[in-house]
């Protein structure tokens, strides 16, 4: 066996809220924030995913830079002189978490209530949400075009959900366009490209071509979309129809752990139960094998677990 | 790559139209029809990396059938292997792109800020209550109407693109339009031959940049080299790249598109860098509101910007170059495809240039209505047949631009500056207009003024010499306002007539030169209604992909519409402060340039000219 070749990383030295901080050469800036105990807030960030930088919500100051800087994919340099807090981040996010909350449902949305009083968003200053669109309206929007109103009512992308199919339902009411579910689709990961942004501007949407359902699209309902989802927009079914029915209460939910038993690869999930049920599967995004990826089988073939024959007792 | 298409076949004029642009299939494989499974697995790394062919390719299906179905869509992809989500999320990004079936003759009425001072509002009223409301069919089903932003003929405000889809499809400008020039256009769609160009100062011995405009055959190469053309190719071919890149950083020259990056160290930079192939990009997508330049130079003087580029490949390292113009030009398209096919047929362009041994040509690429594409790494995706968003930089276009390489993107105007420095020397160049802005500035008069159309003056000039060049204030009204640099620019009032015209002068008060615009405004225009159209065209020309842009924008509009309707939620003070917050925040976090620049125009019209404290009285 040849000898285990030996990186030595380069480290580089930068500044930041005034403390210097060493980390290895080809860190973000967010990297070096997070090595510092900084909680610097993200929505389109996915630790493993591609940065698109699209949110704009973890801006920082770089000394030097025109424009603020986004922590998430801005590699950090030598010398590098970064500010967190300064007034104009702290405008920043809270200008963002208004366009953001005033636009998009965020209910399904961790962290967004405790950054929205950090940064003191208020996104009802918007006024009232405009009525949602019809069904497949947004979807045939024309680029360049557009119906103004009269401003006294917010432009939101509120719209029907989709629900197409058994597995996993689309509630683009709730989406941000982070971007992380095109790139878990696509060549980050699963390289099946079902989806894509389609439109333009603010009717700029995630769509498969032509707005097809996705049982005609190319989807192969691996459900890594779900995973990296940060709002619910992406949803297992088993979840949406719980919470609609108003059943659905993580707070009695229990996970466990275990490996995938359909092939070998050994793929670790973690099932969701609820009242004795599995509601939703997911993987560890720091699992060396599946980084937080599935495929049909491990994400939604869960049902033969839970088969009970007819009149058995439920499990109790 | 394994695609999952859409099951439809195409028609035989879908299928024409796509194999016109990619040739016939290789084997009918490709082309023929496809498994039970509806799965596609063909084509390979060959058919991928002709992606780039996306935008042509759907140009070709639009202009033929009128409109792009699912089942071209899908024939599309599988000739270039890509999958339909990807290729109707690209098609969907372009406004001249109809992804529903649309009437085959489509007249597009521009109702932006030039327009808007030449009676654009009483043409737009004229034809809903003649014709019909825009987008709706008038009785034939054949035709429709639709409003468009700026189609860059402001100089003969107001402006009007016919485009007809069909077998003898073809386009074409009708400016100034009537809206009985429109209905005729409607009804039938012959072009009628295109005006002579609108260069008051034609003749002008002291012309540099304009002087053959008007004066050679834009068709003929012949003409243009009786006129001096090729003498800079071939005095560049003489001093070497080297030479050329040290006479260009001598001149100081700036680039003219917007950001005023000098030319010199861009061109060096590539040059130097070792990562190969080089590629050179003009950018002509000229979309800024109010700005014509780059229409009129490529219209009437096309060869003199082939020389360019030839002399910047030349001097770059790059034997591949692309000119993106943008879509809604039709005779600059048509005569600079001649252009550059004429200058190949004699050996102007291609493998061994002027006989020296110098490897170079042009392709010509078309926007497809989308002013984001102006912003150069945006211009970049565009042409990789990927969605018109902008990257994030760094890394820059020197060393990872077009396709990942080196890549020297310059806009037209920057690029023919470089003529008169290689036939005269940069350190003569630096000796005209400003300090640190050198060479001369073509300016795109228009609005309230006398005599619209393209000026070429030295840095340096006052604004209020040029408007006087342009006649003064049309009417012999009294001057409101001027936006310099279009609408990413920013408002002055008249107090600022003395205004130095050069990049430094402009700097120091807080505007900017932009594109070149100069748009005047007299004392009869309601200032509020050119806000909101303002307002109006950044939402409709985001990309869309990063927050504070893509909400801002319509945030911004909102605020606005309260304005105007004087419906404030709370007060005029209060909504002012929110269109402030709103603009902060587009200019320190949008990812590009034009979020950064959305709200400007508007700022500087509160700020500048206090537009709603006096509405509020």
């Amino acid at each position: 066996m040849s000898a285990v070749p030996v990186t030595i990383r380069r480290t580089v030295e930068l500044q930041i809220d005034g403390d210097a901080v060493r980390v290895p050469e080809g860190s973000t800036i967010l990297d070096a924030c997070k090595a510092r105990g900084l909680d610097i807030p993200t929505l389109c960030y996915g630790e493993t995913l591609t940065p698109v930088n699209a949110c704009r919500v973890c801006m920082v100051e770089v000394e030097g830079s025109r424009v603020l800087v986004p922590s998430c994919a801005r590699k950090a340099e030598d010398g590098m002189v970064v500010r967190t807090r300064s007034d104009r981040v702290d405008h920043s996010r809270k200008m963002v978490l208004e366009f953001l909350g005033s636009s998009v449902d965020l209910s399904t949305t961790q962290h967004v209530d405790r950054w929205n009083r950090e940064y003191g968003a208020a996104p009802e200053r918007y006024g009232p949400p405009a009525p949602p669109a019809p069904e497949g309206a947004r979807d045939r929007a024309q680029a360049g075009r557009h119906h103004a109103g009269d401003g006294q009512t917010a432009a939101t992308v509120a719209q029907p959900v989709k629900i197409d199919n058994e597995n996993y339902v689309r509630d683009y009411a709730k989406c941000i366009l982070c971007y992380k579910c095109v790139e878990g689709c696509g060549t980050d990961w699963q390289n099946t490209f079902a989806i894509a942004v389609a439109g333009r501007g603010f009717d700029a949407r995630i769509a498969t071509e032509f707005d097809a359902p996705l049982p005609d699209s190319a989807c192969v309902y691996c459900g890594n979309c779900i995973a990296v989802c940060p709002t619910g927009a992406l949803m297992f079914k088993s979840e949406y129809d719980l919470r609609q029915a108003g059943g659905w209460d993580e707070s009695a939910q229990t996970v466990t752990e275990t490996i995938c038993s359909y092939c070998g690869v050994g793929c670790s999930l973690e099932l969701h139960v609820q009242d004795n049920t599995i509601v939703k599967v997911t993987s560890p995004l720091d699992h060396g094998v599946t980084h937080g990826n599935l495929c049909v089988k491990g994400r939604f073939g869960f049902q033969y677990v839970q088969n009970r024959a007819p009149g058995a007792d439920d499990g109790a | 790559m394994d695609l999952k298409l859409l099951d439809s076949p195409p028609t035989t004029a879908e299928r024409d139209a796509v194999d016109g642009v990619l040739g016939p299939p290789a084997s009918a494989w490709v082309g023929g029809e496809r498994g039970a499974d509806g799965h596609a697995a063909l084509g390979g790394h060959a058919a991928r990396a002709q992606r780039h062919l996306l935008l042509p390719v759907l140009h070709e299906v639009q202009g033929r059938i009128g409109w792009i179905s699912p089942a071209a869509l899908g024939y599309v992809c599988r000739r270039l292997t890509i999958p339909p989500a990807e290729a109707y999320g690209v098609a969907s990004f372009y406004a001249l792109f109809a992804l529903e079936p649309r009437a085959p003759l489509v007249t597009h009425v521009c109702t932006d800020i030039a327009c808007m001072c030449r009676g654009s509002s009483e043409l737009v009223a004229e034809l809903e209550r003649t014709v019909g409301p825009a987008g709706e069919h008038p009785g034939n089903g054949r035709s429709i109407w639709l409003e468009s932003p700026c189609l860059g003929m402001c100089e003969r405000a107001p402006a009007a693109l016919v485009t007809r889809a069909g077998d003898e499809a073809h386009e074409h400008e009708i400016a100034p339009a009537s809206a009985s020039d429109v209905a005729a256009a409607l009804a039938s769609a012959d072009a009628p031959s295109p005006p002579p160009p609108l260069v008051p100062q034609a003749g002008d011995p002291s012309l540099r940049l304009l002087r053959r405009i008007g004066r050679v055959d834009p068709g003929s190469l012949d003409s243009y080299r009786a006129a001096g053309g090729y003498a800079a190719l071939r005095a560049a071919i003489d001093m070497g790249p080297a030479g050329v890149i040290r006479e260009v950083t001598d001149s100081r020259l700036l680039g003219r598109g917007g950001a005023a990056f000098p030319t010199g160290r861009k061109w060096d930079a590539v040059a130097r860098n070792p990562v190969r192939p080089h590629y050179l990009v003009c950018n002509a997508d000229e979309s800024e509101p109010g700005t014509f330049k780059d229409r009129v130079v490529i219209e009437h003087d096309p060869f003199a910007l082939v020389e360019a580029m030839t002399i910047a490949g030349f001097a770059t390292g790059c034997e591949r170059a692309f000119v993106y113009l943008r879509g809604e030009y039709p005779l600059a398209w048509e005569r600079l495809s001649t252009a550059i096919t004429g200058a190949r047929a004699r050996g102007f362009l291609g493998d061994d240039v002027m006989g020296a041994g110098v490897r170079f040509d042009i392709e010509l690429r078309k926007g497809a209505g989308a002013y984001i594409c102006g912003e150069e790494t945006a211009l970049f995706n565009s042409i990789e047949g990927y969605r018109g968003e902008p990257r994030s930089k760094p890394p820059f276009p020197v060393d990872s631009g077009l396709f990942s390489k080196p890549t020297v993107v310059n806009n037209v105007e920057s690029l023919i500056n470089v003529l008169d420095i290689v036939l005269e020397g940069g350190a003569a160049f630096a000796r005209i207009g400003t300090e640190q802005s050198t060479g001369t500035r073509l300016f795109c008069l228009s609005g309230c003024v006398e005599r619209p159309g393209l000026y070429e003056a030295p840095f340096g000039v006052k604004l209020g010499e040029l408007l006087e060049m342009a006649g003064g204030v049309a009417g012999g009204r009294q001057l409101k306002a001027v936006l310099l640099g279009g609408a990413a620019g920013a408002f002055v009032g008249p107090d600022k007539l003395d205004l130095e015209l050069s990049f430094e002068a402009t700097r120091e008060v807080g505007t900017t030169l932009g594109s070149g615009v100069i748009m005047a405004f007299d004392e009869t225009v309601d200032l509020v209604p050119v806000l909101l159209r303002i307002a109006a065209f950044f939402r409709d020309e985001s990309c869309g992909q990063c927050v504070p842009c893509r909400v801002g924008t319509v945030r911004q509009q909102e605020a606005l519409l309260r304005l105007a309707s004087e419906r404030p939620r709370g007060t005029v003070a209060d909504e002012l402060a929110l269109l402030d917050e709103i603009g902060q925040a587009m200019r320190d976090a949008s990812i590009c340039g034009l979020g950064q620049t959305a709200a400007n125009a508007i700022d500087s019209a509160v700020r500048e000219l206090r537009v709603f404290e006096r509405a509020a009285g």
